[in-house]
């Protein structure tokens, strides 16, 4: 019990130092790469939750797939961070009164609700949640999780449907290079020419 | 606790739509430009096609499927086969003006499609997950199809639908987390039959959230301001599946949500319901009395007649409901034929807006000026168009609940409204047009498919009985 207990703070402690860390960091990419570290630190927490399926694929796709494609986009954009801290102190009163006011009412539900009346689940020791997870969503949700899929196609032709520009493929066009003039490549103008002072 | 291909019997036509998407994709991709109908004229044979299935299945009994989150009740089969009707009507008008713009490949079909799919998921939704995925599957292809045509107007249109369509559907998730975490349950017969376990008043809040989206997905008073700058920003093609199908999905999602799911909260929304129908009815027909766009006296209007059409709900009685279903059918044709018809001036380069774009329409092209005053007549409301007995129907299902006050504050409101709507019908038979030439709509089919919708109006107005029965049948003792 003890050790678990350890291991629970130190990944806790260190999932709130690398979330911070994202916020505060100057360089974007360097908040990008903590967040990635928060991902695999509140991935540990889930696995302790017996949640594995989950915390597997926290890392497979957020840090995996999502993370590596939001590093690309962060290191392909010119980012300009200036613009973006200018109003810092001023929407910070703002966040910190959002973060106050959710506290509290995190709190008051923490202390009034009977948590600790709570009953401690003991799966069997052969229980998969990947098993039950898959058995849930291919029989029960079925219909919901194929509709799912068709929103993600939908998405897809979307967006490229809106970012696809109509074909201006750089192909060589013969006709037009044989007809060329040599008047239509090079003009001449008439320029007067300097004069000494 | 198994999955067995016989439970897919009730959702062929989903089935059945979600195939010929990937099929279109697939044949606009290897087709190229030269057939560009050709993925045209597969959705409209798509339509076609899920029309018979739908009617097939119309025969059956309710049946649920999917672990209760699928329904297909006779309202179901019902609103789904006017929405492929709508669609399907709403393609013939655009498809000229599509093949001239960029709007016209492929994209724009198979979005439609998607489209078409998520109403019917949303129509024929009974559980809460099924519902929010179908409003979602229905919501987002419209946002780009907006997004499309890459000028300054129709994006902002897209980004306004965008953002306040997805702060109503977050708001709908909240409502539907908070009426979860009363009865415990997501299915709505679970819903429907659970006791709350806590107090009412964690699900009455769910209920505000849940009514609020829902009014902003019908665009209802207070939650109207997108439809006027949408209606208007969007291009055309567009507009007419907004105006037209979307609405009878709103429909649905209302009463799936209010009627079906929270039965035990009638009381309450009741009371919503009658501020948002008398400030839609107010809003809408005041503010579309100085329009000078059509199209934006269009979209108030349509504000104004959601009003009505809530009214029906008001009443909390299955004929109120069902007098509903038959306003929101009718109000979807009647407004296909106007956006319609305006479709049908248009040419590419060329889209109307003005009500003065219809100066002298008689002069140059009588047959449709008489559609536009079909509808504009039945929109205001005057016998015996369609319109007029949808509203006396509502307005009957009112007085019989005892709400009088209502009814005549409605009937002072549509008195008001006649006004814009007889104005449009000056402008088309008793002033000069600027342009003379006439107006010709070339193939058959659109001429047809106007002609069908508008005098659809007509129709339903002197013989409503067969339809409005089938409204009925849906909610009383059905």
């Amino acid at each position: 019990m003890l050790l678990q207990q350890v291991v629970f703070y130190f990944f806790a402690i260190s999932l709130i130092f690398s979330a911070s860390m994202v916020i505060f960091s100057r360089n974007p990419v360097t908040s990008a790469l903590f967040l990635v570290y928060s991902f695999f630190n509140s991935a540990i927490l889930w696995m302790m939750l017996n949640a594995e399926f989950l915390s597997l694929v926290l890392i497979f796709v957020y840090v995996g797939a999502v993370m590596t494609l939001f590093l690309f986009v962060v290191m392909m954009l010119n980012i300009d961070t200036e613009t973006l801290r200018k109003g810092f102190i001023k929407h910070a009163v703002l966040a910190v009164g959002v973060v106050i006011v959710v506290l509290v009412l995190m709190m008051m539900a923490i202390w009034t609700g009977n948590l600790a009346g709570l009953p401690d689940i003991q799966a069997p020791a052969n229980y998969s949640n990947t098993h039950a997870l898959g058995n849930e969503l291919y029989t029960h949700y079925v219909y919901a999780f194929e509709l799912s899929a068709m929103l993600l196609l939908v998405a897809i032709i979307s967006a490229i449907s809106l970012s696809h520009h109509k074909p201006k493929r750089k192909t060589q066009n013969i006709s037009s290079q044989v007809d060329a003039k040599p008047k239509d490549r090079v003009h001449l103008i008439n320029m007067s020419s300097e004069k000494k002072v | 606790m198994s999955f067995t291909l016989s439970q897919l019997i009730p959702a062929i036509p989903e089935v059945f739509v979600t195939i010929m998407i990937a099929v279109t994709i697939l044949v606009s991709l290897f087709l190229g430009e030269k057939h560009r109908n050709a993925t045209f004229y597969l959705t409209q044979a798509t339509l076609l096609i899920c029309t018979l299935l739908t009617v097939n299945i119309f025969h059956h009994q309710t049946q649920i499927a999917f672990h209760n989150s699928f329904i297909v009740d006779h309202m179901a089969c019902i609103l789904k086969v006017f929405v492929y009707a709508m669609t399907f009507l709403s393609l013939l008008y655009a498809q000229p003006y599509l093949r001239g713009t960029e709007l016209g490949a492929g994209e724009f079909y198979i979005l439609t499609l998607f489209v078409v799919l998520g109403m019917m998921v949303l129509i024929s939704a009974y559980s809460f997950i099924t519902l929010f995925i179908g409003l979602e599957l229905f919501s987002l292809p419209l946002y780009a199809m907006i997004a499309m045509q890459r000028t300054a107007v129709t994006a902002e249109a897209a980004m306004k639908y965008f953002v306040l369509g997805s702060s109503a559907s977050a708001f709908l998730l909240f409502g539907m987390s908070m009426v979860y975490g009363a009865t415990g349950a997501l299915t709505i017969p679970d819903i429907q039959n659970a006791v709350l376990l806590h107090s009412p008043t964690i699900a009455i809040l769910g209920l505000i959230f849940i009514l609020a989206a829902v009014a902003f997905k019908l665009g209802a008073a207070p939650f109207h301001m997108w439809i006027p700058d949408v209606y208007e920003g969007a291009p055309l093609p567009v507009t007419l599946i907004l105006a037209s199908a979307t609405k009878i999905a709103a429909f649905v999602l209302a009463i799936r949500l209010l009627v079906n799911a929270l039965p035990l909260l009638t009381n309450q929304w009741q009371h919503m319901l009658i501020f948002v129908a008398i400030l839609s009815m107010l809003i809408g027909n005041l503010v579309a009395i100085v329009q000078t766009n059509i199209r934006r006296m269009l979209a108030y209007s349509s504000i104004a007649q959601m009003g009505y059409m809530l009214l029906g709900l008001v009443s909390g009685i299955g004929v109120g409901f069902g007098a509903a279903m038959f306003y929101i059918i009718v109000y979807a044709i009647m407004s296909l034929g106007a956006f319609g018809v305006l479709m049908l001036i248009s040419r590419t380069g060329f889209e109307v807006h003005s009500i003065n774009d219809l100066r002298g329409l008689n002069r140059r092209n009588p047959w449709l000026a008489f559609m536009m005053l079909l509808v504009m007549f039945s929109m205001a409301g005057i016998p015996p168009s369609a319109g007029f007995f949808a509203k006396i129907a509502v307005l009957v299902a009112l007085v019989h609940v005892h709400l009088v006050w209502l009814a005549a504050l409605a009937l002072i409101f549509a008195i008001i409204g006649a006004y814009y709507y007889l104005c449009v019908v000056k402008v088309m038979y008793f002033e000069e047009p600027e342009e003379t030439s006439l107006i010709e709509i070339n193939g058959l089919g659109k001429q047809l498919g106007i002609s069908v919708n508008c005098l659809m109006v007509l129709v339903l107005g002197i013989l409503p009985t067969g339809l409005f029965q089938l409204c009925q049948a849906a909610f009383v003792g059905g």
